[in-house]
């Protein structure tokens, strides 16, 4: 799977996952050390290709990076293609012939990183594209549940709110339910996308149950300025039937774990005290993504060239 | 110059007079002057051997777009009429989106104009329903009528407004001509680009639901019901707009219906790689809805297969799947697209040659698709057994946007005449004007 990059978690087998964690968690001693360096990535380029601003998810690759010793480079072009007039084959080429180990690429429309990585020969990670994958989310969330609970086989993960326009959810769907969890879905009917059932998950109307028994309870992000109004009637009854607290997170296990992909909306997604302390892990997943990236552009940017072309 | 063309020992395929079977056919002058099981001998023709092949009517399309005036990058009369020939199209309705609309007749004269000097085919303009295609203010259809077009329709740009709609077909009834509706509503299409189901979740690309085509169609038939118009459906691609065709029909309304060879033949699942050469409007549907579509045709619910040919530029079609224009080529592949539902089994040669040629010209009234005497020398001669593989950069339209590029078919047109004018022959290619 990772010659040609990390574009989706669909694309890979539960296999790869393992690796890519048990990279990852090495090279999160790397993290906790003085010096948080190392040498492996010197005189490689990884270029951060962000069409849609995202700071936290850029930084994070960035560190990961640099912790690794390649030289990062951001590019953010602002205007869509259709602005601009230069077309996503261009956009590729270019950025082909400065010869890059590897491009990190985010932008708001579904399957624009595997439009350009077919044209690249370098592999290209995928930081989020539209509503369709996340793939280094969903790895860090992984990365962040065995830490808590030594396993994925076997557990219950409940994912609250906008499905339908939610990568983090599709590349979740994905990670858990291939590392053998049972995965549940729950929100307001006009935010699950058509036939979610086929994504292999258990779609709920009623908070209630859906994290009934749950080991790991995820809320999504909500974008409040598209959506209120349109696919709910406003925040005051999302949060109200949807919004977690730790009255509704009784009905979860006992140890239950809360997650979140931030940036939270306080008080919409989860309430206040939720947002930074036990049972939340929030900050844990920050953390966790810069190892797991590391791991990642480990793996793919520290191929040989010629293995990476093949 | 009385030249005959003696096409000899072909099986003949006219689903006008339901003649299946071989047979050599003449044309002189323009036109067919025999059709019979052996002629003698002729004197002073060219003799086509057409052995082990398939003799048919000039296939007619009611749906494509020629993009002249005004976005000639794309295509134009003259490269849109040669993709046509070497398709077995011997007449081609335009649709009425260029710039300017063809919301005029001074627009209807200049494309006739140029498809006289530049088309090796015929070429029928379908005119704007409203001004502009803004859907508020109707054209002159007496006036349209009378310069040459054919039908009426805003096309892609689907009269929402109900009561407009109903005005345009009460007064469509002045000029006789069918109201062609690309049938979606645009509301619950929303911002849609892939058919809505598995497939739209899986790519966590917006979905267009199948309900936005069926709403529409149920809403137009019950208005052409109402005022006693020919409605004519575009491009059907939903099991749930056939139905409501078929239920219509059965209860005395007058409708006819299309669809494309992508409906009839790639499901959403063709949208997977995320390849904008596969985004259409309407966009690819379910397996369900591809053989409910393949059904209806069988069973004479959709009249015709319209190509729905809409070349779009290298440069507009290479960018993210959201903001491609919709829309394929569909001329140069038409045929071998379709010849596969001949292989399945799920319609027979003739039924197949009747779609493709005898049953839109009847949508419009025409006599056109008959291989009898008397009828226009309008003739393609096939070969369903013939495999090739497609490259759009090697056809003849100036675009390069179909799903089917790099593609081996089977089933391929050797050569087209259109009034007894040899226009297009496979290994010369298009050879008029």
């Amino acid at each position: 799977m990772m010659g040609r990059g990390l574009l989706a978690i669909e694309d890979l087998e539960r296999e790869d996952i393992e690796l890519i964690l048990e990279t990852a968690f090495h090279m999160k001693e790397v993290g906790r050390r003085e010096v948080k360096k190392v040498p492996t990535l010197r005189g490689r380029t990884i270029i951060n290709l962000f069409f849609e601003s995202s700071t936290r998810t850029r930084t994070s690759f960035e560190i990961a990076g640099k912790r690794l010793s390649a030289d990062v480079v951001n590019f953010s072009p602002s205007a869509s293609s259709l602005t601009k007039r230069e077309s996503i084959l261009d956009t590729a080429k270019t950025l082909d012939a400065m010869d890059p180990d590897a491009v990190v690429i985010r932008h708001n429309v579904a399957g624009v990183p595997k439009q350009i990585a077919d044209q690249l020969a370098a592999p290209v990670i995928n930081a989020g594209d539209g509503a369709h994958e996340h793939p280094t989310q969903a790895l860090l969330d992984l990365m962040t549940v065995v830490e808590e609970k030594g396993r994925i086989d076997g557990l219950t993960v409940t994912i609250i709110g906008d499905i339908a326009h939610s990568r983090v959810a599709r590349s979740n769907i994905q990670a858990f339910t291939k590392m053998g969890a049972e995965v549940r879905v729950v929100g307001p009917p006009t935010m699950m996308p058509a036939q979610v059932e086929t994504l292999g998950v258990k779609a709920f109307r009623s908070l209630r149950e859906a994290i009934d028994g749950a080991d790991v309870v995820m809320a999504l992000r909500i974008q409040l300025e598209r959506l209120a109004g349109a696919l709910f009637p406003s925040v005051r009854e999302y949060s109200a039937t949807f919004g977690l607290d730790r009255a509704k997170l009784r009905f979860a296990k006992d140890d239950a774990i809360v997650m979140h992909p931030g940036p939270v909306n306080r008080g919409v997604e989860l309430s206040h005290d939720l947002a930074d302390r036990r049972p939340s892990v929030v900050l844990d997943q920050v953390r966790n993504g810069v190892a797991l990236r590391m791991a990642v552009l480990y793996l793919l940017a520290g191929q040989k060239r010629a293995e990476a072309q093949a | 110059m009385t030249q005959r063309v003696w096409i000899r020992g072909g099986r003949v395929l006219d689903p006008a007079s339901g003649r299946d079977g071989p047979a050599d056919v003449l044309i002189e002058a323009g036109r067919i002057v025999e059709v019979a099981e052996r002629l003698e001998s002729v004197a002073d023709a060219e003799e086509v051997d057409a052995h082990g092949l398939w003799v048919v009517p000039g296939f007619v399309d009611l749906h494509a777009h020629l993009r002249e005036p005004g976005q000639e990058y794309k295509e134009d009369i003259a490269s849109g009429g040669r993709a046509a020939a070497a398709g077995g199209f011997t007449t081609v309705c335009c649709m009425a989106n260029t710039d300017p609309v063809n919301d005029d007749p001074s627009v209807t004269d200049y494309i006739l104009d140029r498809a006289r000097k530049d088309s090796p085919v015929r070429v029928l303009p379908v005119a704007a329903a409203t001004r502009g295609l803004a859907g508020e203010v109707m054209t002159e259809m007496s006036a349209l009528v009378a310069a040459g077009a054919v039908a009426f329709s805003d096309d892609g740009k689907t009269i929402m407004d109900s009561g407009m709609q109903r005005r345009v077909l009460e007064y469509s009834r002045l000029v006789e001509r069918p109201v062609i509706v690309h049938a979606e509503d645009r509301t619950l299409v929303g911002d849609g680009v892939v058919n809505e189901g598995a497939v739209s979740t899986r790519l966590g690309l917006p979905g267009n639901p199948a309900i936005a085509e069926v709403v529409h169609v149920a809403r137009d038939l019950l208005l052409a019901e109402l005022t006693g118009a020919h409605l004519h459906v575009a491009h059907v691609s939903t099991a749930g707009a056939v139905a409501h065709v078929r239920e219509a029909r059965a209860r005395g309304v007058h409708v006819t219906a299309e669809v494309s060879p992508h409906h009839l033949t790639l499901t959403d699942e063709a949208t997977l790689g995320y390849d904008p050469n596969t985004k259409m409007a309407p966009p690819l549907r379910s397996k369900e809805d591809v053989a409910a579509c393949i059904e209806g045709l069988a069973d004479g619910t959709l009249d015709a297969i319209a190509t729905d040919h809409a070349p779009h530029a290298v440069h507009e079609k290479e960018v993210e799947f959201t903001a491609a224009p919709p829309g394929v080529l569909g001329f140069e592949t038409a045929f071998a697209v379709v010849l596969e539902l001949v292989r399945r089994g799920q319609l027979s040669p003739l039924q197949l040659i009747a779609a493709l040629s005898r049953n839109p010209a009847r949508v419009l009234g025409l006599a056109m698709g008959r291989l009898e005497r008397g009828a226009a020398g309008d003739v393609v001669l096939l070969d369903p057994a013939r495999r090739w593989v497609y490259d759009p950069t090697q056809g003849f339209s100036k675009s390069r946007n179909s799903p089917w590029a790099g593609r081996e078919l089977e089933g391929r047109v050797l050569a087209t005449w259109v009034s007894g004018r040899l226009v297009y022959q496979q290994d010369r290619g298009v050879l008029t004007p």
